[in-house]
C-alpha cells in the first residue's frame, strides 16, 4: 500500500507538485493522468525517493519512506524510466539483470529471470540478451526499460509511459501481458501514461492531475459518469470522439 | 654513433622507469582526487587551481626544486626517524614528474565523471545502486575513455619533460642531449632527440588503443594495449630487480656539473678509481652546480671536482680582493672538513677562473686590455654568462669593484657564449679560463687588476662517507692532484670541443700516456 500525504515539491520559481494526498491499495494499478508538464513524473520520484519532497511525506506499507536507506527502498521497488535509461556499456542482460544482482542472488537465478522476462516483452531471448542498447530500436528499449523494472519482483512497479514508443500492435499485447503478469503477482502498481484508452483499460482508478494538484480521483465509470469539471470531462470524452470518427468511417461516412 | 647507441639500452631503460612510475603513481593519486572533486564540488575551483598552477611551473624548474625539498624534507625524516631521503637523482626526478602528471588525468577524470549523463545516474540510483557502485558500475565505467585520455596527455608530457631530470642526477635520455649539448656531439643528441620521440610515440599509441578499446568497450583491443603496457612494466621491474641482485656492492658515484671540462675530469676520476681498486663506478654527469655539492654533502655522490673559488664566494660567503690562491685552497679545505666532513684531496693543478673575455680584434680596436678599461664604453656593449653568472657573488663584486653597466645582460648556455662572442651576438662573455674555445675563437681575457675574482684552483672532493671508510678510492684519486696544468687542461677540452671526441676516450688517452693530445 502507498500513501501519500500532502506531498510537495517546489522550485525556486514554480510548484512543481502541490499538496498531493493519494492511497493506492496493495495489488491496485493507479493510473496517473495528466497534460504534460503537471508533475506526473515529480510524483513518481518521489515514491521512491529520486527526488526529496519539499514537504509531505510517502508512506509504504505505514512505513515513512525518509526513514528507509534510498537504495535498500529501491531496490524493493521497479521503476521503468520515460527516458528508459538503459546503462550503454552493458548487455541487454546485464542491464535487466542489475537490480537482482545488487540483491544478490545467485547467477544461475539472474539469467532464469532476464530470459524469463524478455519472453515476457516479447524479445527472443537467443537473439537479444548480449546486444548493447544501442543496438535496439527505441521500441525494443522501452521494453528492456520495462523487463529491468521487473526483474528483482518487486510488490511495487512505478511506471512512467512504459508503452510510449511502441507500435499499436505490440502496445496492445504488451498491455495485456502486463495485465496478465499483474493479477498473477499482485502488484502494487502507479502508471504514468497520456493515453486515455490506456489509462481505462490498465487503471482500477485514475488520478487526474493538473498544474501539479490532484483534480479528481477514481474509477474510470466515476470519472465517466460524474467528472468533477470540465477539464475531466473533456479529458473522458476523447477516447468517444476517437471511437465516433472509427464509427463513421465505418458506416462509410468518411469524416 | 656505435658508441651513443651503446648507451642506449641503459639511457633508454632509466626513461623508462622514471616515465612509467610516474605515471602510475600520478594516474593512482590523480583519479582518486578526481572522483573526490566530483563528490565535493565546493573543493573543485580549489583543487584544479593546485593543479594547474604546478603545471605552469617550468618543468625543470620544478625538478630543480625538488632537491632541496627533499634535503630538507631528508633532514627532518633523518632526525625523526633516522632515515634520510635521496635528494638527488631518481627520486626527485620521479616526484617532479609525477606532479607533472596530475593536471592531465584529474581534469580528464573530472570531466569524464561529470560528463555521464544524468538520466544514467538516475537510472543507476533507481535500480537501487550505492552511491559506492553507482561509482564503479556506471560513472567509472563511462568515463573511462576520457580518462584514459589524460592520461594519454600526461604520457607523452612526462616522456618529453624526463628529459630534463639529468641536471637532478636522474638519468634519463636527456644524458644524450645535455652532455651532446655541451660536448658539441650532435650524434648524442639527436641519438635522445629521436629515442625521447620515439618512445613518447610508442606510449601515446599503446595508450590510444586502451582508450579506443574502453570507448568501443573491446575486450581484444584491451587486452592488447595492457599486455604492451605490462610487458613495458615488467622490462622496467625486471632491470630494477636485476640490478639489485647483480648489484651487490654500491658503486662509487661520481659527479660531473655540466661542461666539458667536468665530464673530463669525471671520467679521468672513474678511470683511475677502476684502476686503482677495480671498485665499480658511476658517472651522475650534467649535475646543477649547487645540486652536485648538496649531493656530495649529503652522501648522494662520493666524489668529484669542484673550484676552490666557487666554494668560497658562494658556500662560504667570502669576498675581498687579492686573496692569494693558497689562503683560498687551505681556507676552503678547513671549512669543507670541517662544516661538512668533506676532504679536499688537493689541487688538480690549474686554475679555471672566471674571466671577462672578448674577440681579440674587438679588444684592440677599443683599446681593451684590463677590466678597469670597460667601464668608459660597458654602455655600448652586451655581456653574455652562463646560467649563473649574473647570479654570482663574481659578478656583483665585479661590479661594485669596476662600476660597471651593461647595456644588456644576456644569460645563455655555456657551450653557445663562445660561439656568441666569436660571432658578435654578444660583446663580451663570462669566460672559463681552461675552456679550449678561448684559443680556439681567438679570445682575450681582461686583466682583474684589482684582483676581485678570487682563484679557482680544480680541487678533489671526496664526500664524508668514503673519506672515512675507504681509503682505497682517495689513494687513488691522489695520483691525480698536481698531474694537469692549465694548458694540459685546455688541450683535453679543445680534443672534445672542438674536435669531437668523447671525454672518455680523451681521458683514457691522457690516463695511458700521463699527457694531453697535441
Ligand atoms: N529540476 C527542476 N527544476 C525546476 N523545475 C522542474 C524541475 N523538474 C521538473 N520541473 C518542472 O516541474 C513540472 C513538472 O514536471 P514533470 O516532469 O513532473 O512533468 P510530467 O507531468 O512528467 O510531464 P510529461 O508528461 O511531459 O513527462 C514541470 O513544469 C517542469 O518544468
Ligand atoms: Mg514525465
Amino acid at each position: 500500500m502507498i500513501e501519500l500525504e500532502e506531498l510537495t515539491k517546489r522550485y525556486a520559481d514554480s510548484v512543481a507538485v502541490d499538496r498531493l494526498s493519494l492511497r493506492v491499495a496493495a495489488g491496485e494499478v493507479l493510473v496517473l493522468l495528466g497534460g504534460s508538464g503537471c508533475g506526473k513524473t515529480t510524483t513518481l520520484k518521489m515514491i521512491n525517493r529520486l527526488i526529496e519532497p519539499t514537504s509531505g511525506r510517502v508512506r509504504l506499507d505505514g512505513r515513512d519512506t525518509a526513514e528507509i536507506e534510498p537504495h535498500s527502498l529501491r531496490r524493493g521497488i521497479g521503476y521503468a524510466f520515460q527516458a528508459v535509461g538503459l546503462f550503454p556499456h552493458m548487455s541487454v542482460a546485464g542491464n535487466i539483470g542489475v537490480t537482482p544482482q545488487l540483491l544478490g542472488w545467485p547467477d544461475a537465478r539472474v539469467r532464469e529471470r532476464v530470459d524469463a522476462l524478455l519472453e515476457l516483452v516479447e524479445l527472443e531471448p537467443a537473439g537479444f540478451r548480449e546486444r548493447l542498447p544501442h543496438q535496439l530500436s527505441g521500441g525494443q528499449q522501452q521494453r528492456v526499460g520495462l523487463a529491468r523494472a521487473l526483474a528483482a519482483e518487486p510488490r511495487v512497479l512505478l511506471l512512467d509511459e512504459p508503452f510510449g514508443a511502441l507500435d499499436p500492435l505490440t502496445r496492445d499485447r504488451l498491455q495485456q501481458s502486463f495485465q496478465a503478469i499483474r493479477s498473477r503477482l499482485g502488484l502494487t502498481a502507479v502508471f504514468v501514461t497520456h493515453d486515455m484508452v490506456e489509462a481505462l483499460l490498465l487503471g482500477d482508478r485514475i488520478a487526474v492531475m493538473r498544474d501539479g494538484a490532484l483534480v479528481q480521483v477514481g474509477t474510470p465509470e466515476q470519472l465517466l459518469r460524474e467528472p468533477a469539471g470540465d477539464y475531466v470531462a473533456d479529458l473522458m470524452a476523447t477516447p468517444r470522439r476517437q471511437a465516433e470518427v472509427m464509427e463513421r468511417y465505418l458506416e462509410g461516412g468518411g469524416r | 654513433m656505435s658508441e651513443q647507441l651503446a648507451l642506449l639500452p641503459g639511457y633508454g631503460i632509466a626513461h623508462l622507469r622514471l616515465t612509467l612510475v610516474a605515471l602510475a603513481v600520478g594516474a593512482a593519486l590523480s583519479v582518486p582526487a578526481g572522483i573526490w572533486v566530483t563528490r565535493r564540488k565546493s573543493l573543485e575551483p580549489g583543487i584544479l587551481g593546485v593543479a594547474s598552477v604546478i603545471q605552469t611551473i617550468p618543468s625543470l624548474a620544478l625538478l630543480a626544486i625538488m632537491v632541496p625539498a627533499l634535503g630538507a624534507l631528508g633532514a627532518l625524516t633523518a632526525s625523526w626517524f633516522g632515515v634520510s631521503l635521496r635528494s638527488i637523482g631518481y627520486v626527485p626526478a620521479v616526484i617532479a614528474l609525477t606532479l607533472y602528471s596530475v593536471l592531465p588525468i584529474l581534469r580528464n577524470t573530472v570531466t569524464g565523471i561529470e560528463g555521464v549523463d544524468p538520466a544514467l545516474v538516475e537510472a543507476a540510483r533507481g535500480v537501487g545502486m550505492t552511491p559506492g557502485q553507482r561509482l564503479a558500475r556506471v560513472e567509472l565505467p563511462l568515463a573511462l575513455p576520457v580518462i584514459v585520455a589524460g592520461v594519454r596527455t600526461a604520457a607523452v608530457w612526462v616522456v618529453g619533460t624526463a628529459t630534463l631530470s639529468t641536471p637532478v642526477g636522474a638519468t634519463s635520455l636527456g644524458n644524450f642531449i645535455f652532455s651532446g649539448l655541451q660536448t658539441r656531439n650532435t650524434t648524442a643528441v639527436l641519438v635522445g632527440c629521436v629515442a625521447a620521440a620515439a618512445l613518447a610515440l610508442a606510449l601515446d599509441q599503446t595508450i590510444r588503443l586502451l582508450e579506443v578499446g574502453a570507448r568501443r568497450r573491446s575486450r581484444g583491443l584491451l587486452a592488447a594495449a595492457g599486455a604492451v603496457l605490462l610487458l613495458l612494466y615488467g622490462v622496467t621491474a625486471a632491470s630494477v630487480a636485476f640490478e639489485r641482485l647483480g648489484g651487490g656492492e654500491r658503486s662509487l658515484r661520481i659527479g660531473a656539473k655540466a661542461f666539458t671540462e667536468q665530464y673530463i675530469l669525471a671520467e679521468l676520476m672513474a678511470q683511475q678509481v677502476a684502476r686503482g681498486t677495480g671498485r665499480p663506478t658511476e658517472i651522475v654527469s650534467s649535475l646543477g652546480s649547487t645540486v652536485a655539492f648538496d649531493a656530495l654533502r649529503s652522501g648522494d655522490l662520493d666524489v668529484y671536482v669542484d673550484y676552490s673559488g666557487t666554494i668560497w664566494a658562494t658556500i662560504m660567503k667570502r669576498g675581498g680582493s687579492f686573496v692569494d690562491r693558497d689562503t683560498v685552497l687551505a681556507e676552503v679545505s678547513r671549512f669543507l672538513s670541517r662544516e661538512h666532513g668533506i676532504r679536499v684531496l688537493g689541487s688538480l693543478g690549474f686554475e679555471n677562473t672566471y674571466a671577462l673575455g672578448m674577440r681579440a680584434d674587438r679588444a684592440e680596436s677599443l683599446g681593451l686590455r684590463r677590466i678597469g678599461d670597460l667601464p668608459r664604453v660597458a654602455e655600448r656593449l652586451e655581456i653574455g654568462g652562463d646560467y649563473e653568472f649574473f647570479q654570482r657573488a663574481e659578478w656583483k663584486a665585479l661590479v661594485e669593484a669596476y662600476g660597471l653597466a651593461f647595456r644588456a645582460e644576456r644569460s645563455m648556455d655555456p657551450a653557445l657564449m663562445y660561439q656568441a662572442v666569436a660571432t658578435g651576438d654578444v660583446d663580451v662573455i663570462s669566460a672559463f679560463s681552461t675552456d679550449g674555445r678561448i684559443a680556439a675563437y681567438d679570445i682575450v681575457l681582461l686583466q682583474d687588476e684589482r684582483g676581485v675574482i678570487p682563484p679557482y684552483d680544480a680541487i678533489l672532493l671526496v664526500g664524508p662517507r668514503i673519506a672515512e671508510a675507504e681509503p682505497g678510492v682517495a689513494a687513488a684519486l691522489e695520483s691525480l692532484v698536481g698531474a694537469l696544468d692549465a694548458g694540459t687542461m685546455q688541450r683535453l677540452n679543445l680534443a672534445v670541443d672542438r674536435d669531437g671526441r668523447a671525454p672518455a676516450d680523451v681521458a683514457r688517452g691522457f690516463l695511458d700516456a700521463g699527457r694531453a693530445p697535441e
